[in-house]
């Protein structure tokens, strides 16, 4: 449902942003990654240039290569399926996996959370790009603030222990400090920089702990 | 022309991507750092995403009624309240803090 209400909120920007109802229903058919999304039509009603605003759309898209990363293992997917079932890697679907016991509750969730929402996207996209002149300003609905209420829901349940605190917290610094400094795009890839670097910063101390201990 | 090369080559990068993920050896994840890495990236993604999509109108930082509405979010969170509700939430008190014009 919440991806229901940011299906229309993209459909209603997209339309707003001066895409054709086939071209921001095309979108959601083919790129089926939200954020990238908002993105790419985001940059392309500030005048960005076409290569540009898609490289900032994949490098948003990048993460779900780290979502199939962990559910390849997690699903054990046939080769024959795989390029199937890559178009439904996403934030949402690699969510409800990873928070399965089994390989084969993971596998039905997959699948049930990556058919419902590839449908729910696409229609929500549809009505809300025909609705667009109805609403008139999406931001006057508060439709803005559904995209990163999605994102905070998704990261919530993965903050379990002082590391993830930390990566996040400096990942928010990274993200919002680097913004005008950086191409548009750039800043959240600089921002994932906080995993590997609180990881090594972790190693370090632990290595100076044991050699302390003896 | 311009709108569909950005559409089709964000749809050819993005997909390549997902395929990517899915494609590489299972050997690679069974090491406890790439385990580890794997983990905490899309929670370093996720709070750059959730930060500058609330605080800042394209390069610029911004203090606005999505503040509140993340806010709200997050109580509900806390609150343990189902997806559809958190995100609603953020979504009536952004519209409504804008409405009464702050």
């Amino acid at each position: 449902m919440a991806v229901g209400l940011s299906g229309f909120a993209f459909g209603v920007t997209s339309a707003g942003s001066g895409l054709t109802l086939t071209q921001t229903c095309a979108l959601s058919l083919l790129v089926f990654t939200g954020a990238s999304q908002f993105a790419l039509v985001g940059a392309l009603a500030a005048g960005g240039s076409a290569l540009a605003a898609a490289a900032g759309a994949f490098f948003l898209g990048a993460r779900n290569a780290f979502y199939g990363l962990r559910l390849s293992q997690l699903l054990d997917l046939p080769r024959v399926l795989r390029p199937l079932a890559a178009q439904w890697v996403i934030d949402e679907t690699a969510a409800v996996s990873l928070a399965q016991p089994t390989r084969r509750s993971a596998r039905i969730g997959f699948a049930v959370t990556g058919l419902s929402l590839y449908v729910l996207w696409n229609l929500t996209t549809l009505l809300g790009a025909l609705g667009a002149d109805a609403i008139g300003d999406t931001r006057a609905w508060g439709l803005d603030a559904a995209g990163p209420a999605v994102f905070l829901a998704l990261l919530a349940p993965m903050v379990k222990s002082g590391t993830e605190r930390v990566v996040a917290g400096l990942a928010v610094l990274l993200g919002l400090g680097l913004l005008p400094v950086l191409p548009a795009g750039v800043p959240v890839l600089a921002a994932s920089l906080a995993a590997p670097l609180v990881l090594w910063v972790r190693g370090r101390r632990e290595r100076v702990r044991g050699e302390e201990g003896r | 022309m311009n709108v569909w090369i950005a559409i089709g080559v964000t749809a050819l990068g993005c997909y390549a991507v997902k395929l990517l993920g899915l494609l590489v050896p299972a050997g690679v994840l069974d090491r406890p750092l790439v385990k580890r890495l794997a983990a905490l990236l899309p929670v370093a993604l996720l709070a750059a995403l959730t930060a500058q999509q609330t605080f800042a109108d394209g390069r610029v930082p911004v203090l606005d009624a999505r503040a509140a509405g993340l806010a709200a979010a997050a109580v509900a969170l806390l609150l343990r309240a189902p997806f559809l509700l958190v995100v609603a939430s953020a979504v009536v008190v952004t519209a409504g803090v804008r409405a009464v014009g702050a």
